[in-house]
């Protein structure tokens, strides 16, 4: 493995043991996630039956609001005792440290997203099974998009002052593009007669913006981070 | 500068006139003559974030510490063209298309564009030390996303007129456009100038307090 990979397998592997140990940001994201699903359902039901298109909007509404608070408490984490001015001082490639954090971020979220989605199939009588493939794609490239933003901006963040408010106002606006592409794809493929072609069309739009996004932000991570 | 400011001032003063003399519309007739003010408000909006991106590109990968000043001065301009082409554009809508607001690909990225400079002067207000840098990367972010929206009429079917309108505009109504873009682009370099160095000479006092306080 070369030095790059190495580095970011070791940020991965110290995240996922500080969090398997006490499991606390998966468990209390996933159950807000699961709350957050289950307040807009109460509000977007008339009748006994949702509105239309309300599942896919739910997901990622779901999907953005709980990726914005599992990025505060995993930076929070690296605030107390420094953890993140150690792993700055560590003779490792920036973009490396970027690279590890933006895993784990997307582990945590893909985790969440494994209780999220077959949810939404279960309340909303949504074709999640039957979509699997394409849903899985969708998701995926707008966690990635969404999460590549939020690991950068969370980082950035860490030690400004109001950081937990300037977080979500600097972050909505960034991911408008990757929400909507990623609403409209899953809305598409959630149809009574789901529309393939559609779908693939927001799908290679968030292909686009994760390859924008995850360059930009590779190369922004460095002059950022540093003091 | 003065000598800008007083021809700035004198063009828009004269500005109603030109206005005025322009043709009537086919179908909007009085009412398309707010565009005269829209377009270049919003042509100012794109250009100050432009202004913004490569300013903050100078101050973090050429480590030039007084960008810092023009991405501020810059990035509030987007916000204040920006609120300016967003009131007028939907002033203009009622009277058009019927609706205040419709969610096409133009309306909705100049919003969003617009949200990121408002996230920005947030950022800078209440951020804290460290702050110009973050700020820097978030403008970065937004500067990317111009292009996207000036194209985004040509490729999307939407409410909004493409690009290609403004060539093709007969001549008695490109005088007045013409003129009003040079107006504002006066404005803007007159208020961009006059914001950086208020914002230089800010960051002076702050750096001689401080001398003051290590003294």
């Amino acid at each position: 493995m070369n030095a790059f990979a190495r580095i970011v397998w070791f940020v991965v592997k110290k995240d996922l043991t500080v969090e398997v140990r006490s499991l606390e940001i998966l468990s209390t994201t996933m159950f807000f996630a699961v709350t957050v699903v289950l307040m807009f359902s109460f509000g977007l039901v008339v009748d006994g039956r949702p509105l239309n298109d309300v599942a896919a909007a739910i997901l990622w509404v779901a999907i953005a609001f709980s990726g914005t608070l599992a990025l505060g408490r995993t930076f929070e984490r690296e605030r107390h005792n420094d953890t993140l001015r150690a792993l700055l001082l560590a003779p490792a490639d920036r973009p490396a440290l970027y690279v590890g954090k933006l895993l784990g971020i997307l582990l945590l979220l893909g985790l969440v997203e494994l209780v999220l989605v077959p949810l939404i199939g279960l309340l909303f009588n949504a074709p999640v099974i039957q979509q699997a493939v394409p849903l899985l794609l969708l998701v995926g490239a707008g966690t990635l998009g969404f999460a590549a933003v939020g690991t950068l901006f969370a980082a950035m963040l860490v030690r400004a002052r109001s950081r937990d408010v300037l977080l979500p106002i600097m972050l909505y606006p960034m991911t408008v593009p990757v929400m909507i592409a990623g609403v409209r794809g899953t809305a598409a493929l959630f149809q009574p007669t789901p529309d393939a072609a559609v779908a693939q069309f927001w799908l290679s739009l968030l292909a686009a913006f994760d390859v924008v996004f995850v360059v930009l932000a590779l190369w922004t991570f460095e002059p950022v981070m540093t003091d | 500068m003065l000598v800008m400011m007083a021809l700035a001032a004198g063009m828009f003063a004269v500005a109603p006139w030109m206005i005025d003399a322009a043709p009537y519309e086919a179908t909007m007739g009085l009412v398309y003559k707010i565009y005269f003010f829209h377009m270049p408000s919003a042509w100012m909006f794109l250009t100050a974030a432009v202004v913004a991106g490569v300013a903050s590109f100078r101050l973090l990968f050429l480590k030039r510490p007084r960008a810092d000043h023009w991405v501020t001065a810059a990035a509030e301009l987007a916000v204040l063209f920006g609120a300016f082409t967003l009131v007028t554009g939907p002033l203009w809508a009622r009277k058009a298309w019927g609706v205040w607001w419709v969610w096409d690909a133009r309306l909705t990225s100049s919003l969003m564009l617009f949200m990121i400079f408002v996230a920005y002067t947030l950022l800078r207000k209440y951020g804290g030390p460290g702050s110009d840098k973050l700020g820097a990367g978030l403008a970065l972010f937004g500067m990317a996303n111009v292009p996207f929206i000036y194209v985004s009429v040509n490729y999307w079917r939407t409410f909004h007129p493409p690009t290609s309108v403004v060539p093709t505009l007969p001549v008695e109504m490109g005088i007045p456009l013409w003129y009003c873009v040079t107006a504002f682009t006066l404005l803007f370099v007159i208020l961009l100038r006059l914001r950086a160095r208020l914002e230089h000479q800010r960051a002076r006092v702050e750096a001689l307090y401080l001398a003051e306080d290590e003294a």
